[in-house]
């Protein structure tokens, strides 16, 4: 204990904090002693180094997914490239029909992408995904039409850490000639990506949450078949017109790095992270009354989402001062709505309401885990001293046959 | 989010947590539900002389709403029922310096007296 810095970090879903050896890296690009030249500056020693460096990183990002280095386009983030890979692809092939597919557990920078796509005109159908969290590969067949240009489904949850199976939904997308689109956020670094192999067509990716810098990412697209987007943003003509801006040297050498060292280091990582992972389930999982968000195979190694029944997520993180994790409930929000990915579970509101998240990561040590599991079974007996539905349950009392005086 | 003072004293040691036997003399009301992701239980014990003697509760719910419960069952005790009914959310809120975010919490609390006293007063009509 006494050598645990406190907080504890458990919140890699969120970001991760950058590797030593990534931020050195990315130090060697910024001033008048370093690397600090424009790549697109064709006439001096200054550019053709920023180019290279750029390149090498582009060869990084392209070695971790089995792509080519010509089908990497730089972004500002994931949220960037999911806008670009699904307006783009949306107003490109309009003429081809006007109907996208997506899951209602996507991140916001898609769903809202969408969101605009339906004020423009386009057709959206939101999949529900099965109890587990996955999609169900029947549901998504069921729902394309001869209009349906593009599906786009995340490859891993954010909030509940589970894997769709983006090989099978690709070869649906592949026979119909639909545009598979996957938001690949949260999966580098977790699980193997072979482009290779994989029939994804536009693939968004993000450095921060593989220990690179923030406001970079990059979006993948197809060479062959070759796929086709309308630029969301014009200028310099940048990356082949797709994304024009000056290229951040430094955040993409940042990024560069943080893929290969993810590369390199992720089989022996996962196992670490999901040693620890197992750790933490099992010290809470023999309390009452505890659920665990999303299928726990199809999984990444490092989540645990998981529902304190009869305990609001929001005083639990309170008393979990030391932790730094997320929850499921949204009491600070105006809408005193839980978070939509557990209600898309068809999870109930109280269940909702009491989860919390654990992401675990590179940096995260046993010590830190065991003294995770000591705070956390403290605080929800506590909470649960106080709480009138736990005192409820205890007496055989069934919360949905109470009229609650909703307010 | 930051929380004030008084919500962290209360919610680190809350007053008054428990459950009253029930009789004539014990109201008991309880208002939110879980679908909101606050439910608060607030009961009071009344004197023969109109004056509430104890008072309990047990909240599912945020910090602020834990709070705000704990606070009520103190101000109430000592208080005839009228005197009860009379603290109002406002009170609650300045406080404890609710938040605008949180001010659900101290209207929780008011309703939780108001129920309490409600069915107090249907038991001795």
């Amino acid at each position: 204990m006494s050598n645990i810095k406190l907080p504890i970090y458990l919140d890699y879903s969120a970001t991760t904090p950058i590797d030593k050896r990534v931020a050195d890296k990315m130090a060697q690009f910024l001033t008048i002693e370093d690397n600090f030249g424009n790549p697109a500056s064709r006439s001096h020693e200054f550019g053709w180094a920023a180019e290279k460096a750029v390149d090498e990183a582009r060869q990084h990002v392209a070695d971790l997914i089995n792509a080519d280095p010509r089908e990497i386009v730089w972004t500002s983030g994931a949220t960037e490239s999911d806008n670009l890979a699904i307006k783009g692809a949306a107003h490109f092939y309009r003429k081809k029909g006007n109907h996208i597919i997506t899951l209602k557990t996507e991140h916001k920078a898609v769903l809202d992408t969408c969101r605009q796509l339906e004020r423009e005109g386009f057709e959206l159908t939101y999949l529900d995904p099965e109890e587990n969290g996955l999609l169900d590969l029947d549901k998504l067949k069921a729902a394309i039409t001869e209009q349906t240009i593009l599906i786009s489904i995340m490859h891993v949850n954010n909030e509940i850490g589970v894997i769709q199976d983006i090989e099978a939904i690709g070869e649906i997308a592949r026979e119909r000639r639909i545009i598979f689109h996957v938001d690949a956020a949260q999966s580098t670094g977790k699980v193997d990506i072979d482009l290779e192999k994989l029939k994804v067509d536009l693939m968004s990716f993000c450095a921060h949450k593989t220990y690179g810098p923030k406001g970079v990412g990059a979006l993948y697209v197809r060479r062959k078949p070759r796929v086709r987007l309308e630029a969301q943003m014009h200028g310099g003509g940048h990356e082949r017109g797709m994304r024009s801006g000056t290229l951040a040297t430094h955040q993409i050498v940042g990024m560069g790095e943080a893929f290969r060292i993810a590369r390199e280091e992720m089989a022996t990582e996962n196992e670490r992270i999901r040693m620890l992972r197992d750790h933490l389930y099992d010290g809470l999982n023999d309390m009452e009354e505890v659920y665990v968000n999303g299928d726990l195979e199809h999984r990444i190694a490092g989540n645990l989402n998981i529902s304190f029944n009869f305990v609001e997520g929001e005083s639990l993180i309170m008393a979990l001062r030391d932790l730094a994790v997320s929850s499921g409930s949204a009491c600070t929000s105006a809408s005193l709505e839980p978070s939509y990915v557990l209600r898309a579970l068809g999870r109930n509101d109280e269940l909702a309401h009491s989860s919390i998240r654990f992401t675990i990561g590179r940096f995260t040590t046993l010590e830190e885990i065991d003294y995770t599991i000591e705070l956390v079974r403290a605080a929800v007996e506590k909470l649960r001293d106080l709480s009138p539905l736990w005192d409820m349950y205890k007496d055989g009392i069934d919360l949905n046959s109470v009229e609650w005086v909703a307010h | 989010m930051a929380y004030s003072e008084k919500v962290l004293d209360h919610y680190e040691n809350p007053r008054n947590v428990g459950v009253i036997e029930d009789d004539t003399s014990v109201g008991t009301g309880m208002v939110g539900a879980p679908a909101c992701g606050d439910v608060m239980k607030l009961q009071i014990k009344v004197g023969d002389d109109g004056i509430i003697q104890d008072a309990k509760f047990k909240t599912y719910g945020c910090g602020s709403a834990i709070a705000s419960s704990s606070l009520v069952t103190e101000w109430v005790k000592g208080k005839s029922l009228d005197e009860a009914a009379d603290i109002k959310n406002t009170h609650i809120a300045e406080e404890l310096a609710l938040p605008p975010v949180k001010i659900h919490c101290s209207v929780l609390a008011e309703d939780a007296i108001a129920a309490a006293i409600d069915n107090y007063r249907q038991k001795n009509q």
